[in-house]
């Protein structure tokens, strides 16, 4: 549930193609090319959308989509 | 019936210092590239003011400006305002010596510290001193050198900024027309991710402030992008609303020039189309209080706005502060 939202605000942030493959391993800044404002404003979006807050110190620590998603998860 | 006066602005002018330093010369100073600052931050020069030149003197020069295209004398205007961060000395203000400059003998005088915010704070001043009949012409400039507080050593923060002035002379205008509605918003406790640390009563200069490095611009770059991002839409959306008008209705949009990632964000937000949005950012870099007044000069003087545009102008900045200010364009082109 929270990993379709994710792929979609990714999607939409980077102006990616629909049908472009984004699974729990995916990284942002490796595999997404994003640089880290593009990060950045992907948090930001997640946080407007889940309505939560992502402190400096827990998005630093992100490796893939996958801990982006439990962190949601997690704290929604 | 209480007669309540459209107030708005009747003449701009700008000026620029002619050094430019491009990104290629500040590779030269610190490790950086062309390409990261373009991409992170779409500056591509900044202008920076010689050691002969204070801040009162690019606003002297962009007041003369905007008297001469708003055909006001300098004996006509009864205030003067000055936005910014990097007055020649903490007294006489800024504004005092522009007006020595000008020679503008009737005016009161004094400046605004609303950072990058600036411009938008003095603008709703002036407007209100004149509706409260205080006064009837206002010069209002946004000015700064912030190349002089700039650690040219530090690549987190010298790729952002640049000198420049920008002024407006604001009066009453045609009924209906000018500043349809402004919104300003602080939030002090958020100061520390942006600021100039020592220079002050708290930390005054002195061997030790000068050697740690306090008298130039700190700041936690990732905090004060998320927040200008948000607060732009936001800020931009109320004033609009208070203005009895819709996204739809924005002919021109004016954001403050600090990095064009955050002015896409914001104007993303807001749903609005790049031939809307006005840039110059890649010529100038942040010009703090200055960005907006200098931006709008350049639109004007483009022919990029019509009598009637509904023009939306938005700022953020240290305080933390922020602003915005909807008018519709009163002159004829
Ligand atoms: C300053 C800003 C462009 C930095 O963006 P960012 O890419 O998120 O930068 P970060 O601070 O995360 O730094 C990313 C990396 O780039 C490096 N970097 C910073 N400036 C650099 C430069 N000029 N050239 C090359 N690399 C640079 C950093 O050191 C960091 O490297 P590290 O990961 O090895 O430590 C961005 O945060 C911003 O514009 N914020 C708003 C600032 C602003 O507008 N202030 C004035 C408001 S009025």
């Amino acid at each position: 549930m929270s990993l379709e939202k994710v792929k979609g605000i990714i999607i939409e942030q980077l102006g990616l193609e629909e049908s472009m493959e984004i699974k729990r391993e995916t990284s942002l800044m490796g595999d997404l090319e994003a640089d880290s404002l593009d990060a950045v404003e992907i948090i930001m979006a997640i946080e407007d959308e889940f309505g939560i807050e992502i402190p400096d110190e827990a998005a630093e620590g992100f490796k893939n989509i996958g801990d982006i998603v439990d962190y949601v998860e997690n704290n929604k | 019936m209480n007669y309540i006066k459209s107030v708005g602005i009747v003449g701009t002018g700008r000026a620029l210092p002619d050094k430019i330093v491009t990104n290629k010369d500040l590779e030269q100073k610190v490790d950086t590239t062309d390409e990261w600052i373009r991409s992170r931050t779409g500056i591509g020069s900044r202008r920076v003011a010689d050691e002969n030149t204070a801040t009162s003197d690019l606003a002297t020069e962009a007041a003369k400006k905007a008297l001469e295209d708003a055909g006001i004398s300098v004996d006509e205007i009864d205030t003067i305002i000055v936005a910014t961060v990097t007055p020649d000395m903490a007294f006489p203000s800024t504004a005092c010596i522009v007006q020595k400059n000008l020679g503008a003998d009737r005016a009161f005088a004094f400046d605004i510290g609303a950072a990058c915010s600036g411009f938008v704070y003095a603008l709703s001043v002036a407007e209100n001193l004149i509706k409260g009949n205080m006064a009837k012409n206002a010069l209002v400039i946004g000015a700064e050198t912030l190349s002089k507080i700039i650690n040219w050593e530090d690549r987190n923060t010298c790729v952002l900024f640049g000198d420049g002035a920008g002024a407006v002379v604001v009066k009453e205008v045609e009924e209906g027309y000018g500043i349809q509605g402004i919104t300003l918003g602080s939030n002090g406790a958020k100061g520390e991710v942006l600021r100039q640390p020592a220079g002050g009563s708290r930390i005054p200069a002195s061997i030790e402030s000068v050697q740690n490095k306090l008298h130039f611009i700190a700041m936690d770059g990732n905090e004060v992008f998320k927040f200008a991002v948000r607060v732009m839409g936001q800020s931009s959306l109320e004033t609009i609303k208070k203005s009895g008008l819709d996204l739809e209705d924005v002919d021109f949009f004016i954001p403050h020039q600090a990095n064009i990632r955050i002015i896409d964000a914001a104007a993303k937000r807001l749903k609005l189309p790049k031939e809307k949005v006005y840039v110059n950012l890649h010529k100038y870099g942040n010009l703090s209080a200055a960005s907006i007044p200098v931006a709008l000069d350049e639109a004007v003087k483009e022919g990029k706005l019509q009598k009637g545009d509904n023009m939306v102008l938005v700022a953020f900045g240290g305080g933390l502060t922020w602003g915005s200010a909807v008018v519709k364009w009163s002159k004829e082109v």
